[in-house]
């Protein structure tokens, strides 16, 4: 291991509960993880397993209690911010399952998210107009009808309306970190290849992407520098980007036990 | 509050009582001083003005002192007397959801009125110290500096201290002014209307008003006339002991036209203030009202519950003509206790009654509101939709009546009444009634109570924005469809308001 400041997001030794006394689960069992600036990470694992409860670990969901470990976003511990917090500091999660938040204005929402990052980098927020420009031209890239700014939060939208409305937000937020838990999951092949595309405009020297995801096909659009697979709690297996190829041919039987 | 006029709960029936009050209690020795006006706004925000009020305590004596104080043509003597006899054999109401200490209506002034009074040529005569706390309260009364397209009247305790832009709205026959006002320039108009929707005796808290009340605002608006600009009236409770017993009539005749808009804030004080007004609507042939109000009195201090405003009001508006139409919105996110149920009577074929409500309770706060639509005329129509938000420890209730009488063939509801809670000490509860007289109406009921999920709040945090303003969000977006209907400035400003009411609540 290097010096802690030359990773952007060190996971250590993380164990992380659901639920109250009796109801007290367990699900992450000491999970250890490093991204540098740069690199593409894949996890995969089986359905359970606890992917997306890390990811939520990592980006500060207050319903899990870490109870063992800490988590160094650029060497600092971010264990005790709050998650809007967090994602001001950079760190964007690409839902699995994104919210349905009625009466809520797509368009403003995201306006709301960019400039509440504008002003944490010290920025002026932008003005309506200006910000328009902008959404536009990202919705145009990833091929968005312009009538999703009107509509409220994700509702009704089908599942690859949400998660291209997820890739959108990363767009507009410009992150340093990107989580995205299953984005490809219920995409066509054509809105696959609009993600893929969404993602891949993010990477770059500055920037860390962690996919969790079940196939490969993701992975033949974004080739992953490091893959990884958790089961039941653990990273039981890290590898290059053939782990994800055995993987798709073998199952998860040879690696779990 | 142990002023010498206070120590007898009755006070003695002679123009004698009008005695100057103390400054308001708190305030800062010599701060009424004659002299020293200039210097007086460094006191916070209770308004340092001489007044001049009543003793505590209510009897026929004050209400005849208080007709005589007006100089009231015999028929409003009359009129006062009349409901004061019927609210003595009245019992205060008990079925709202709400809970409160008896009110003891002997500890109550029932008039106070700033000494320096307006006259009407102008706010020369108007205490300073009034304009400036309207001024401050963003409503400056100075025409010069006053939106063009809105006319104000406001209204300090129990007296209507300034209108605005009366000439102009005189070019086009409208009449705006105080409804004490009114009782001497149009006296036939407010003897035909006055207590013609809500009678002396409609309930307990109308009667008391119809008894004491001291002021309000009168429209007129004559026949084919689109009102020029929208009126308003901004009620101020400042005087700690005296209740607030305004008294609103508005007339539009055949095919006339006004919004108007209604505003409402109080100092903070431990001590509960009683607000109970009365607001008739009439409407002729093919008229209509659109009223609005957006309501933040004071609401008690948030942790403890101590002191607030009791806000127990009668709204009515009558349909009288064909095709006529009064909309209510409301934006309710002050007052201890809420109890209000802006109504509409459809008295004309084919006329319409609309409610739109958004009603807040944070802290303490009880709120018990709704509607009543009342179904008389052939083919009327009438709609309700009811927002009401709970947090912290207030409770919130929504109460409606749809009643559709034999007559009223081809009368149609459509009712939707939403709740949310935020957080998990606070409740809300709906009590929708339906009365169908005919079979050939139609009513629909429609009723939803969601909560802020973490999860929801978890996704607008992790894009950044903090969980206070997501709930603001959520609960603005949930509120969308009544700050439509609002006109623009008063929709941001009740945006605004409920961001502000909602920054402490917990998720
Ligand atoms: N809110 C919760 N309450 C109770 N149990 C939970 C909660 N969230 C997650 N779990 C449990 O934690 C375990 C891990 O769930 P998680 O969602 O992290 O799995 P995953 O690896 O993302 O699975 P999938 O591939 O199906 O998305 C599961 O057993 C799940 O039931
Ligand atoms: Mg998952």
């Amino acid at each position: 291991m290097t010096t802690a400041t030359s990773y952007m997001l060190e996971v250590k030794d993380i164990h992380a509960t659901i639920g109250e006394s009796e109801d007290l689960t367990q699900i992450l069992k000491g999970i250890n993880l490093s991204v540098k600036a740069g690199e593409v990470h894949a996890i995969m694992g089986p359905n359970g397993s606890g992917k997306s409860t890390l990811s939520k670990v990592i980006a500060g969901h207050p319903d899990f209690k870490v109870s063992k470990g800490e988590v160094l976003f650029n060497g600092e511990n971010i264990l005790e911010l709050e998650a809007d917090e967090r994602s001001r500091k950079g760190i964007f999660l690409g839902f699995q399952y994104p919210v349905e938040i009625p009466g809520v204005n797509n368009a403003e929402f995201l306006r709301m998210a960019y400039n509440q990052r504008r002003k944490a980098e010290g920025k002026e927020e932008a003005d309506p107009l200006d910000f328009e420009e902008i959404l536009d031209s990202k919705m145009k890239a990833l091929d968005m009808d312009s009538r999703y700014k009107e509509r409220s939060i994700n509702e009704g939208f089908s599942g690859g309306e949400k998660k291209r409305n997820e890739i959108l937000q990363m767009a507009i937020l410009d992150p340093a970190l990107a989580i995205l838990d299953e984005t490809d999951s219920g995409l066509d092949v054509d809105a696959l290849k609009v993600v893929a595309g969404g993602i891949n405009r993010l990477r770059g020297p500055g920037k860390a992407i962690v996919l969790i995801t079940h196939y490969q096909r993701l992975l033949d659009y974004v080739q992953p520098d490091v893959v990884h697979v958790l089961s039941g709690g653990r990273i039981v297996k890290t590898g290059g980007k053939d782990l994800a190829l055995e993987v798709e041919k073998q199952g998860y039987d040879w690696l779990v036990k | 509050m142990e002023n010498a006029a206070n120590k007898n709960p009755i006070p003695a029936p002679a123009d004698a009582t009008f005695a100057p009050t103390a400054p308001v209690p708190g305030a800062p020795a010599g701060a009424v001083a004659p002299g020293l006006a200039g210097e007086e706004y460094k006191y916070g925000f209770t308004t340092q003005v001489e007044m001049e009020t009543f003793g505590k305590g209510l009897s026929e004596d004050v209400i005849r002192a208080i007709s005589r104080k007006k100089n009231e043509p015999p028929f409003l003597l009359d009129f006062r007397l009349k409901a004061y006899k019927k609210w003595l054999t009245m019992q205060e109401p008990n079925w709202a959801h709400v809970k409160y200490p008896a009110i003891n209506y002997q500890d109550i002034v029932y008039f106070a009125e700033p000494k320096k009074r307006p006259t009407l040529t102008g706010l020369d005569e108007v205490d300073p110290e009034i304009l400036k706390t309207f001024e401050k309260l963003g409503i400056p009364l100075d025409e010069q500096k006053r939106l063009s397209n809105v006319a104000v009247d406001a209204v300090f305790d129990s007296v209507s201290v300034a209108t605005t832009h009366k000439k102009k709205l005189m070019e086009s026959g409208v009449i705006f002014c105080s409804i004490s006002e009114a009782v001497h320039e149009y006296p036939e108009l407010i003897e035909e209307y006055l207590g013609s929707v809500v009678p002396v005796a409609d309930n307990f808290y109308a009667a008391l008003n119809s008894a004491v009340f001291t002021d309000g605002s009168f429209v007129y608006i004559p026949p084919g006339t689109k009102c020029p600009m929208e009126l308003s009236t901004y009620f101020r409770i400042n005087t700690e002991e005296s209740g607030q017993f305004e008294r609103t009539l508005i007339i539009c005749a055949e095919g006339s036209y006004v919004s108007y808009l209604e505003g409402c804030t109080a100092p903070k004080f431990d001590t509960n203030q009683l607000h109970a007004a009365v607001v008739e609507l009439v409407t002729l042939d093919n008229a209509e009202i659109k009223y609005s109000t957006v309501q933040n009195w004071y609401s008690g201090d948030p942790q403890t519950g101590k002191g607030g405003i009791y806000n127990f009001v009668t709204k009515r508006g009558k349909c009288l003509g064909k095709k006529s139409k009064i909309s209510w919105t409301q934006v309710e996110t002050g007052s201890a206790i809420t109890w209000k149920y802006p109504s509409c009577i459809l008295v004309g074929d084919e006329s319409v009654g609309e409610f739109y409500s958004v009603a807040l309770t944070a802290g303490h706060m009880q709120a018990d509101t709704g509607s009543k639509m009342i179904h008389l005329g052939k083919n009327t129509k009438s709609s309700i939709i009811s927002k009401g938000i709970a947090s912290d420890f207030s409770s919130n209730a929504y109460r409606g009546l749809v009643r559709i009488a034999k007559n009223a063939t081809g009368a149609r509801n459509y009712s939707q009444c939403d709740s949310m809670l935020v957080g998990h000490n606070s409740s809300a509860h709906t009590f929708p009634y339906i009365e169908t007289g005919n079979a050939g109406s139609q009513v629909e009921h429609e009723a939803s109570t969601s909560k802020i999920s973490e999860d929801q709040l978890f996704y607008f945090q992790s894009r950044g924005i903090p969980r206070e303003e997501a709930i603001s969000m959520i609960v603005n977006g949930f509120c969308k469809d009544v700050f439509n209907q609002l006109p623009m400035e008063f929709a941001v400003e009740a945006q605004k308001l409920l961001s502000l009411k909602l920054e402490n609540s917990v998720g």
